[in-house]
């Protein structure tokens, strides 16, 4: 197992880089222009001075080649001078945001905090939300409880958020105005009072997501436990005397489980990569929203920095989930 | 009606799904196809919720292919002194904030939704079934098939779908004329981008199968390879593939509303599902009705292929099949 | 002393208790829902960034309302009269206001604005207002009070750089290390310049929020009243709405593009109220002067080498114009943000062409212009005329009121017999100049296209300046010139060159008139819509919100106050 987990991890270097060259052809390809906001006034000449400043003059693989040496070589420079006071990266440029000409690395530490509590915290509940009801969906399927169950995250799952977040903004931080519609990113939480206020800001937004996420990944542990419940292994287990709870809670879903861990170890990046439409809609401003602002302002080294990163996730979290499987189903081997 | 007895019989050593498709001279099981189809058509109509849900489905399919046959306002035709009414004779279901018929809009829009979603859908669930089955079976193509799987996820949505409009709208347009063209650009955009996490669970199920004592056995008598897949591995991770279908609907359906959005839908003026939500969202307060329709549509439309999904694999499972 | 003397009973009439001294009235909390990414505006011209900086950092002179500069820094508005302007118009001289201090204590100088002059020309740095620094050969200080620029030759529109939000003074000793290429790394500066206004950067997280303090070295002892402005971002502009109408969490809301029955529902529920603010911004159709069609090569569509087959006949044009509704079209879409209009330069005033006779909707008429023409109904009811039909289309971008009006100006056009077809581009790649996109604007690749133009200073010649021939967008110039309608007249060009060779106010407006007209109410080249207004919303409890179609919202911000 380790032997192939460090195999895996050797080639995902490789991966990455090809990844990364894939993503950066694709966002030069795409059409759009760092421009696209300055007013139609602006006279070409002006425009072309401002494109050069920003470094697009140049051919595509030497700004590619750049910002690979930015980011693997100026960036942890920069953060090894940071934590041990050196200055390795004196002098060096690091990746520099063409919208706010400001290090990305910078603005990506700003956006971090509120999309990991928001968004992670809205994750978690979900898969704590989803397994139970999945596993008691399927144990007792067909019982009103599996039917409600079904009702409400299939309704859940097809409205979207941009639908269900305004409804609960317009009940409860419009008529009710039990919490605030606008989400306060400057809040510090440093006593009681200020910890209420952020429970209160991110209850809207946390209830949209969990439920959202929830209503996914009960489906998918309910069918999935449905299938095994049918097993012949099942009827094996009960025969030999052991307790129902023995029976589903150790033997059935531990065999489930294959399906929803590939389910949310997809979903774990996504929970860096932020909810774009709910992070829009409660305007938590995470790095959802920072994607989609970089992505709409043709921000290159915004976007290929951030899917990057989410790109580096994904690799890791799938490997997760492939060592997760041998764990779960010691048939599986790869070796 | 056969004998519900010899029936259970005949199906019982291995009825799948798919199964239809073999040919009929398959050598294992001297079944009889027909009456295999029958049988699940006999258990699904025994399963209320599924039936009912099929008989909702196809009247929403009804409606909106046979409805504007009868109702034959255009959707398009804008009438200005007419608009924001409520539900009237000459507009049943209200007008927009432009007068365009609200009934003769859902019609239409419903047509677009249920055709991108279905065939969306249908694009996903192959790709990602292809790919899930072919990585977890064969070792071999595991690795490389794995990597493209995780480039497809990292690839950022919005620039990929932009750059496919800008590289095949007008290609497209010319080869199969602008409604034909949009559409198949618009399933494959949505296709091409919804395939990846249908294609992780297939293959992370088909990794388990693989070693378990059927397959072995199914193995150690020479079954040849695609015989394998579409026998016994397939008809084993049919129930993750049905959910993933069912939320492929609800998903593509907004997908579409959220690519009109990058320009890269329908004609600005032309309805689907998703586009008459979205728009009504601003006006929830003032025009519920407005939001409630579209948003009901969708539900229905999404509720009722789960419980048929339900109903189906229900009925196709041999170990449940006339319990 | 003798100023002490005049400045003493000045401010005991001040300190009458109706007046309002300087904080005390808590936090300000305004809502962009499109939200600023830098705080320097030479780095970015959107309102969205512009807007907020104005609280810091200022110009000399601002533009007023009804297009008159008010001096901001600057002591007087430089003319001819008073010797600011030179009589050659080679040169523009600025007095600043005496004893203006820095937020850090430091005086403003001379030095400053000539500074702030170089660090924009700079060619290494990509200055995003370089425009209006066009023509300056050098900002020469006269003494610590007095900036001199120089122009390389007669300019008479010379009052462009320093006056608006959009040109501020910099400091010289905070941004001495800024100027060229360096400019893009410098990230302390870019996000908390120091300035001279009512307000000092405390927090500024890009994209999402800025927070600000008062500076206590700010002019005017009595202001600002509040104690601190919160300027959110993100969301939509109806979620901003309804913070400021519906629930109060926000004091004011700005850029609120909506239905609006939506906001009028809104408004009456009584917390706030909304104001809108006309400036230079025209909503317009343009009709494409060259051949579109997608039959001919890439770099050939939309080229002067093939004039359009159906928009170059003027009978085509007029009828198209006449088919719009546009005081329907006002009122249906726009709502408060919007009045019908047709002229492309509504303002200021005295260069407005005061042309209405397109408002009235003539479907007959237009029907009459196109028979004459010999545009004749064909079997399905679309008009030919020599094997070309009148089937046109019409691209804009994705906005909810635009889809509204081009499925209103699509039935209107249907009506007389002009089939259209309708398309919807993503803004970003709408207005990129991108020349591989064949969806932008510059490309045209469509016959007919809506967007909205706008111009900053209260002299349009620059604007007019972009429908010349050498501007029109081909291959040669990689798809790069502004005259996306590809309109070109010799006369036209001509009188853009007498115009930028006038001095005198009366003719420039003249020959401005004329110009515009050519473009619009004879012409048809472009069908102006709507006179588009910002829109902001605030609640009741603020006073002092005096909304500015040049400037933007904030300018004043000084003069706000909490209203009991």
């Amino acid at each position: 197992m380790l032997n192939f987990a460090l195999r895996r991890l050797m080639l995902a270097i490789p991966t990455l880089l090809f990844i990364s060259l894939v993503i950066f052809l694709l966002l030069e390809a795409s059409p759009g222009d760092p421009l696209g906001d300055v007013p139609l006034t602006v006279p070409p000449e002006v425009k072309e001075r401002m494109r050069e400043a920003l470094g697009l003059g140049q051919a595509w693989y030497i700004r590619y080649a750049l910002w690979l040496k930015q980011f693997f070589w100026v960036e942890p420079l920069y953060w090894f001078d940071r934590a041990f006071g050196t200055d390795f990266s004196a002098g060096m440029q690091r990746i520099i945001s063409f919208q706010s000409r400001s290090p990305v690395f910078d603005v990506i530490a700003q956006r971090l905090p509120q999309t990991l509590t928001v968004v992670g915290l809205s994750y978690l509940l979900g898969v704590m939300i989803a397994v139970p009801i999945g596993i008691v969906s399927a144990y007792r399927q067909y019982s009103w409880f599996d039917q409600i169950g079904t009702f409400v995250s299939m309704v859940g799952f097809s409205l979207p958020t941009f639908f269900t977040g305004v409804v609960l903004i317009i009940v409860f931080g419009i008529k009710l105005q039990w919490f605030p519609s606008i989400y306060d990113t400057t809040l510090r939480v440093t006593d009681w009072d200020s910890f209420l206020a952020q429970v209160r800001q991110m209850v809207m937004p946390v209830t949209v997501l969990a439920l959202y996420n929830a209503a996914q990944i009960s489906r998918f542990m309910r069918a999935s436990m449905l299938d095994n419940l049918r097993q012949d292994y099942v009827r094996t287990a009960r025969a030999k005397g052991l307790s129902e709870r023995v029976v589903v809670l150790k033997h059935v879903l531990r065999n489930s489980l294959i399906p929803v861990v590939t389910v949310i170890a997809l979903g774990l990046p996504a929970v860096f990569g932020g909810a774009i439409i709910t992070e829009q809609v409660f305007k938590v401003n995470g790095l959802g929203q920072l994607l989609i602002l970089a992505i709409n302002a043709n921000d290159i080294p915004m976007v290929m920095t951030l899917t990057f990163i989410f790109a580096a996730l994904i690799v890791v979290f799938t490997l997760v989930a492939d060592l997760l499987y041998g764990v779960l189903d010691p048939r599986i081997r790869y070796d | 009606m056969t004998d519900p007895k010899l029936v259970e019989e005949a199906a019982a050593p291995a009825a799948v799904p798919g199964a239809e498709a073999l040919p009929p001279d398959a050598p294992v099981e001297g079944a009889p196809m027909r009456s295999q189809g029958r049988d699940v058509w006999r258990q699904f109509r025994s399963h209320r919720g599924a039936m009912l849900a099929l008989v909702i489905f196809a009247a929403i399919v009804l409606f909106v292919s046979l409805g504007p046959v009868l109702w034959r306002i255009d959707p398009t035709f804008v009438d200005y002194r007419a608009r924001n009414q409520g539900f009237t004779l000459a507009h049943p279901f209200g007008t927009d904030q432009l007068g365009r018929d609200l009934l003769a809009r859902m019609m239409a829009g419903g047509q677009v939704s249920i055709a991108v979603g279905l065939v969306a859908m249908a694009i996903a669930l192959s790709l990602g079934s292809l790919v899930g089955v072919l990585s977890g079976y064969f070792r071999r193509l595991d690795a490389p098939l794995m990597r493209l799987t995780e480039l497809f996820l990292a690839l950022p949505l919005l620039p990929l779908l932009l750059l496919m409009v800008t590289l095949f709208r007008e290609p497209l347009g010319k080869a199969l004329g602008p409604a034909g063209g949009t559409f198949l650009l618009i399933v494959c955009a949505i296709g091409a981008t919804s395939w990846m996490q249908t294609a992780r669970i297939v293959r992370g199920d088909v990794l388990g199968l693989k070693e378990r004592e059927f397959i072995l056995a199914a193995k150690s008598i020479g079954t040849p390879a695609p015989r394998m897949i579409l026998r016994h591995v397939l008809p084993n991770v049919v129930s993750p593939i049905m959910v993933a279908a069912t939320l492929g609907i609800a998903t593509a359906i907004i997908t579409e509303s959220a690519l009109s959005f990058l320009g890269l839908g329908f004609p600005p003026d032309f309805p689907t599902w998703g586009r008459l939500l979205f728009d009504a969202v601003d006006q929830m307060q003032m025009y519920p009705w407005r939001v409630i329709l579209p948003g009901a549509f969708i539900s229905l439309t999404v509720l009722s292929v789960n419980y048929i999904g339900d109903g189906l694999r229900d009925a196709m499972d041999p170990r449940i099949r006339g319990r | 002393m003798i100023s002490r003397m005049i400045a003493l009973p000045l401010a005991l009439s001040l300190a009458t208790p109706a007046l309002a001294e300087r904080g005390g009235d808590g936090e300000l909390k305004v809502l962009y829902w499109q939200a600023a990414t830098v705080l320097n505006p030479y780095l970015s011209t959107g309102a969205k960034d512009v807007d907020p900086a104005s609280m810091v950092v200022e110009p000399l002179a601002l533009v007023a309302d009804d297009g008159s500069l008010l001096p901001v820094l600057a002591a007087e508005i430089p003319s001819v009269e008073n010797g600011g302007i030179a009589k050659d118009f080679t040169s523009v001289t600025w007095k600043l206001k005496p004893g203006l201090t820095w937020s850090d204590g430091s005086p403003v100088t001379a030095e400053d604005v000539a500074f702030t002059a170089e660090y924009c020309m700079d060619p290494a740095f990509g200055c995003a207002v370089l425009a209006e620094f066009e023509g300056i050969r050098s900002a020469e200080v006269l003494d610590a009070q007095t900036v001199r620029l120089n122009f390389d030759a007669p300019r008479y529109a010379p009052l462009q750089a320093f006056v608006g939000g959009r040109t501020p003074v910099l400091q010289k000793a905070q941004f001495q290390a800024c100027r060229g290429a360096a400019g893009a790394s410098c990230t302390a500066q870019n996000f908390g310049p120091i300035g001279t206004g009512p307000y000092r950067v405390t927090e500024f997280r890009p994209g999402d929020v800025a927070v600000f303090e008062i500076n206590p070295e700010y002019r005017d002892a009595s202001k600002p009243a509040f104690d601190r402005v919160t300027v959110k971002g993100g969301g939509d502009a109806m979620a901003a709405a309804r913070a400021v109408l519906e629930s109060g969490e926000y004091d004011f809301a700005w850029n609120l593009q909506l239905p609006p029955e939506a906001v009028a529902a809104m408004e009456a529920q009584g917390k706030g109220k909304l104001v809108a603010s006309f400036g230079s911004m025209v909503e317009r159709i343009e009709l494409n002067q060259t051949d579109p069609s997608p039959e001919l090569p890439a770099e050939e569509r939309s080229t002067r080498a093939h004039p359009h087959p159906v928009l170059g006949d003027p009978a085509v044009r007029k009828a198209l114009s006449m088919a719009i509704d546009r005081p329907v079209l006002a009122e249906l879409t726009y709502g408060p943000a919007g009045k019908p209009t047709c002229t492309i330069v509504p303002v200021p005033a005295t260069y407005a062409s005061g042309r209405d006779d397109c408002l009235a909707q003539d479907i007959e008429g237009a029907k009459a212009v196109l028979d004459q023409a010999g545009w004749m109904p064909g079997a399905d009811g679309v008009r030919e005329k020599d094997g070309r039909r009148l089937a046109l289309l019409f691209q804009t971008t994705v906005n909810p009121v635009r889809q509204d009006v081009q499925a209103l100006v699509k039935q209107w056009w249907s009506e007389i017999g002009v089939a259209t077809e309708l398309k919807a581009v993503d803004g970003a790649s709408f207005f990129g100049g991108d020349p591989g996109n064949p969806d932008s604007q510059q490309r045209f690749n469509a016959d007919a296209q809506m967007f909205t133009d706008a111009f900053y200073i209260p002299d349009p010649a620059s604007f007019l300046n972009k429908f010349v021939c050498s501007r029109i967008p081909s291959a040669e110039n990689q798809w790069q010139g502004n005259n996306s309608v590809r309109f070109c007249d010799e006369a036209y060009d001509a009188g853009i060159a007498a115009l930028h060779a006038s001095a005198e106010p009366g003719k420039r407006q003249e020959i401005a008139r004329t110009l515009t007209d050519a473009l619009t109410a004879d012409g048809h080249y472009l069908l102006p819509l709507i006179h588009r207004g910002m829109v902001s919303a605030h609640a009741n409890s603020l006073a002092g919100v005096a909304p500015n179609g040049w400037e933007g919202q904030l300018w004043n911000v000084a003069d706000w106050s909490r209203a009991e």
